[in-house]
């Protein structure tokens, strides 16, 4: 569980993060949706502890999370998996190296160990025979499916993606989508998506939280998101017809029902 | 910055790799271009030394001893390290600097790793080694160069070049050249991982980065090595 605080962020005169207070859940997958520039991936980062919140409270657990120390803070961060929204992979290190990183570095495996842990992952996360690839050999997605990779490697207890299928087709969306909704009940992950892709959040938004302009706008479940009244949300969530469609549909079953 | 570095490694095993890699890219990296460099060096200070001798007073065998003392005194250590600059120095502020930019950093922070112990602390040890041998290695091939250059055009012969060699010999220009060697590897690799570590913005302020990188190297290597002479002989 992570307990977030009236945060706030500045950047120069411009305020990014605005007040914001949520609790992410452990064993659920957690949203934060908005339109781009509405301060996803700030928030994301003032969580991990990237960027510094100029305001508020941030909580892993029991422990305060800004004023931990560095060394307590290492140790924590030794649990989380991070998928960043550029990918992040390490260029001079194949995808094999890239995902087997983490293991290197914090267990004792043996190389065989270590290797059948990195096929496992890249099974999961539906890309093989790309091993002894360069990241720069990589579409935009496969890039993400590395970078999922190597976050879950771990099995970490706080995940955090962000936007991990922009830039997938609609089928592979569907399998990270899937796989990270697996692994997040499995272990009972604390999991945080930024996101604003539509399929995700009505498949596997357990927890939403709506940023409009840095500030908290709504937060609830999908299966909330149907019924609010908020114009913002349903213009951002249901920004076509067909979409709109959609919503009239399972508003009208949901009625007769 | 220096201060943050050291910290127990996470894992000393993958510390020792990315040493011996840095080792590895910093020695092949830079070989090639010390050992032209340095018997080019040699050979032209031979030519320029002999023409400016014209008198009949000073014997032959000097200008080795000429060619000796200021291979070992500042061809080899200054001049080589102000080309390491660029070529070491460049290439550990754009990688590092390509790093931060793309969030490479950012993604090692994450996992729990102390970023300056391990990605600026195994190139400066690196450096700190490497350097020196190049520029050892640097210190031969300049006096060979000389030598080529003297008795191919029949400046001097064998025996005169090999007499001026020995003649007074200072053990203590040999070991200074190597001192200057190492600071100035010191300032090469911790002057472009401050700059290319500390890399705010995109692309082009990689580029930026890297050039102020040298810049600022070479500036205090020049400063270092009127320093060192001051302080030393
Ligand atoms: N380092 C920074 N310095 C100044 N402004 C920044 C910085 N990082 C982000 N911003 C600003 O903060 C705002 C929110 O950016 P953020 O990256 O969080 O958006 P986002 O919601 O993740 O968008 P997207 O969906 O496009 O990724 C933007 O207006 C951006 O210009
Ligand atoms: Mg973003």
């Amino acid at each position: 569980m992570i307990e977030i605080k009236n945060i706030k962020k500045t950047f120069g005169t411009k305020t990014v993060i605005e007040d914001v207070s949520t609790i992410m859940h452990a064993g659920k997958v957690n949203l934060i949706i908005g339109a781009s520039g509405s301060g996803k991936t700030v928030m994301m980062k003032c969580i991990v502890g990237l960027v510094k919140p100029d305001l508020g409270q941030i909580k892993y657990e029991d422990a305060d999370f800004l004023n931990m120390e560095e060394k307590e803070k290492k140790e924590l961060r030794t649990q989380i998996g991070m998928l960043f929204q550029g990918s992040a992979l390490f260029d001079s290190l194949t995808v094999e190296n890239n995902v087997m990183f983490p293991l290197d570095m914090f267990t004792t495996k043996t190389l065989a160990e270590k290797r059948q842990r990195v096929n496992e992952v890249l099974d999961r996360v539906n890309l093989k025979d790309a091993n002894k690839k360069y990241p720069a050999e990589l579409s935009g997605g496969m890039k993400k499916r590395v970078a999922l990779a190597r976050a879950i490697v771990l099995n970490p207890k706080y995940l955090f993606c962000d936007e991990p299928n922009s830039g997938l087709d609609p089928q592979t969306s569907l399998v990270i989508d899937k796989l990270i909704m697996e692994i997040t009940a499995e272990f009972k992950m604390t999991t945080i998506i930024n996101t604003h892709d539509m399929n995700t959040v009505m498949e596997s938004g357990d927890h939403i939280v709506f940023l409009h302009q840095g500030r908290k706008q709504w937060e609830g479940s999908k299966d909330d998101i149907i019924f609010s009244k908020d114009t913002y949300l349903n213009n951002f969530i249901f920004a076509s017809e067909f979409l709109q469609d959609a919503k009239n549909k399972r508003m009208q079953d949901a009625k007769h029902a | 910055m220096l201060g943050g570095m050291f910290t127990k490694p996470e894992n000393a095993r993958v510390y020792w790799k990315e040493f011996i890699h840095q080792c590895y890219e910093i020695g092949i990296g830079s070989a090639g271009i010390v050992v032209i460099i340095s018997l080019f060096l040699g050979a032209v200070t031979t030519v320029q030394t002999a023409y400016q001798l014209i008198s009949p007073l000073v014997q032959k065998y000097v200008i080795a001893q000429i060619i000796r003392d200021s291979t070992f005194l500042e061809l080899s250590p200054t001049v080589v390290c102000i080309v390491l600059a660029g070529v070491i120095g460049s290439k550990i502020a754009s990688e590092l600097g390509n790093m931060r930019v793309s969030e490479q950093i950012d993604a090692l922070e994450i996992m729990g790793i102390n970023t300056k112990t391990y990605l600026i602390l195994p190139k400066i040890v690196a450096s700190i080694i490497v350097v020196p041998c190049l520029i050892t290695i640097s210190m031969f091939l300049s006096i060979w160069g000389g030598y080529l250059a003297g008795t191919l055009t029949g400046i001097l012969s064998e025996q005169q070049f090999t007499q001026g060699l020995l003649t007074d010999f200072i053990t203590f220009n040999l070991v200074f050249g190597l001192i200057k060697s190492f600071t100035f590897a010191f300032i090469i690799s911790s002057v472009s991982a401050y700059f290319g570590y500390n890399v705010k913005g995109g692309a082009l302020e990689i580029g930026r980065s890297s050039t102020t990188s040298v810049v600022v190297s070479c500036i205090l290597i020049l400063c270092a090595d009127y320093g060192l002479a001051a302080l030393l002989l």
